[in-house]
């Protein structure tokens, strides 16, 4: 299989697209580290669905905001695995609101985890990549990092900052076979948008030319793809899953 | 620790990062010059040298580290600080 002996570490693992990420990582042979904020039955419950793929895996805790707690997690990682072949950067959550009403609180929350939560991570899995001389990051970034979105200004700025960070580190990495790339999702069906209104649903779906909002298992395909060797010329790249909406 | 066990095991940290013969780092060797390192290669040097000898090198002083008599004599100056 694509990925037989490899080990994955997915943040934000338990549910929606991290979930989706977890389970084709699984499908294609990797031993599979879910890393989730809080939700442990969630956890739990993607931890059996990958389970039953007949791979390793690990359902861990870790605030990616943490410094200490991800080279922690990634330690813990490595002595179960032995190695860390794949980082999916997927952890994110939403404080969303106006900017006039944005409380300072929210907009830094919303960095920490979306943004500074990826530079943890990266940091800490690369220093094992680079003695690997191999590797492969996927950050998930969003159109709205490419677009911008009314009410979402600490979501906006985290993912773009995402896409700058995802070049910057391609290009420092790519001498030692380590590759990093982004997806950015368009309108995905997960617990995250679930709290949208049924007007802004409607208002979304118009703008996308495929007609659809994606599925999270969508996603993970993109990101599947660019875990695996079959991208392996491809590095420094923001790939769109979003039906369209952004061209 | 005396400079010449120092310099034994900055020799052996060196052989394994950057994967040279063990003949051709000598004290007087640059790490970009004559062992082929690159930028990394020093950033990686740099923290395998911290956590051998339990030092912190700072990244002044990182930048002015470009030979193994650097590293040797760098890191006998802090033991003795």
């Amino acid at each position: 299989m694509l990925l037989t002996g490899k080990t994955a570490i997915v943040t934000g693992g338990s549910r929606g697209i991290g979930r989706a990420v977890a389970l084709a990582l699984a499908k294609a042979g990797a031993n599979v580290a879910i890393i989730y904020a809080g939700n442990t039955a969630a956890a739990e419950e993607t931890k059996q669905l990958v389970q039953d793929q007949g791979v390793q895996v690990l359902a861990l805790q870790c605030d990616v905001a943490d410094e200490t707690a991800v080279t922690d997690m990634v330690k813990t990682v490595k002595d179960q695995f032995g190695s860390v072949d794949i980082l999916v950067n997927n952890a994110g959550i939403t404080r969303d609101g106006l900017l006039m009403r944005m409380k300072a609180a929210d907009w830094q929350d919303v960095l920490d985890t979306n943004l500074t939560g990826v530079y943890h991570c990266t940091k800490a899995v690369s220093k094992l990549m680079m003695k690997q001389r191999h590797g492969a990051i996927v950050n998930l970034s969003s159109v709205v990092g490419e677009t911008g979105n009314a009410g979402q200004a600490n979501y906006a700025a985290a993912k773009a900052g995402i896409l700058g960070f995802t070049k910057a580190v391609a290009k420092e990495l790519a001498s030692r076979n380590i590759r990093v790339n982004a997806v950015a999702p368009g309108y995905v069906e997960t617990d995250m948008t679930a709290v949208l209104t049924e007007a802004a649903r409607e208002e979304m779906l118009r703008s996308i030319p495929l007609g659809r909002a994606a599925t999270a298992e969508d996603v993970a395909q993109a990101v599947l793809f660019l875990v695996s060797d079959a991208s392996s010329y491809i590095t420094g790249q923001v790939l769109n899953v979003d039906g369209g909406m952004v061209m | 620790m005396s400079e010449e066990a120092t310099f034994e095991k900055v020799k052996s940290i060196v052989v394994e990062q950057l994967g040279v013969d063990e003949k051709e780092v000598k004290m007087d060797a640059a790490y970009i010059d004559d062992l082929g390192a690159d930028s990394l290669d020093i950033v990686e040097l740099i923290m395998a040298f911290e956590e051998e000898f339990n030092i912190e090198i700072p990244d002044d002083v990182a930048e002015k580290i470009k030979t193994v008599k650097d590293t040797v004599e760098y890191i006998e100056k802090e033991k003795k600080a």
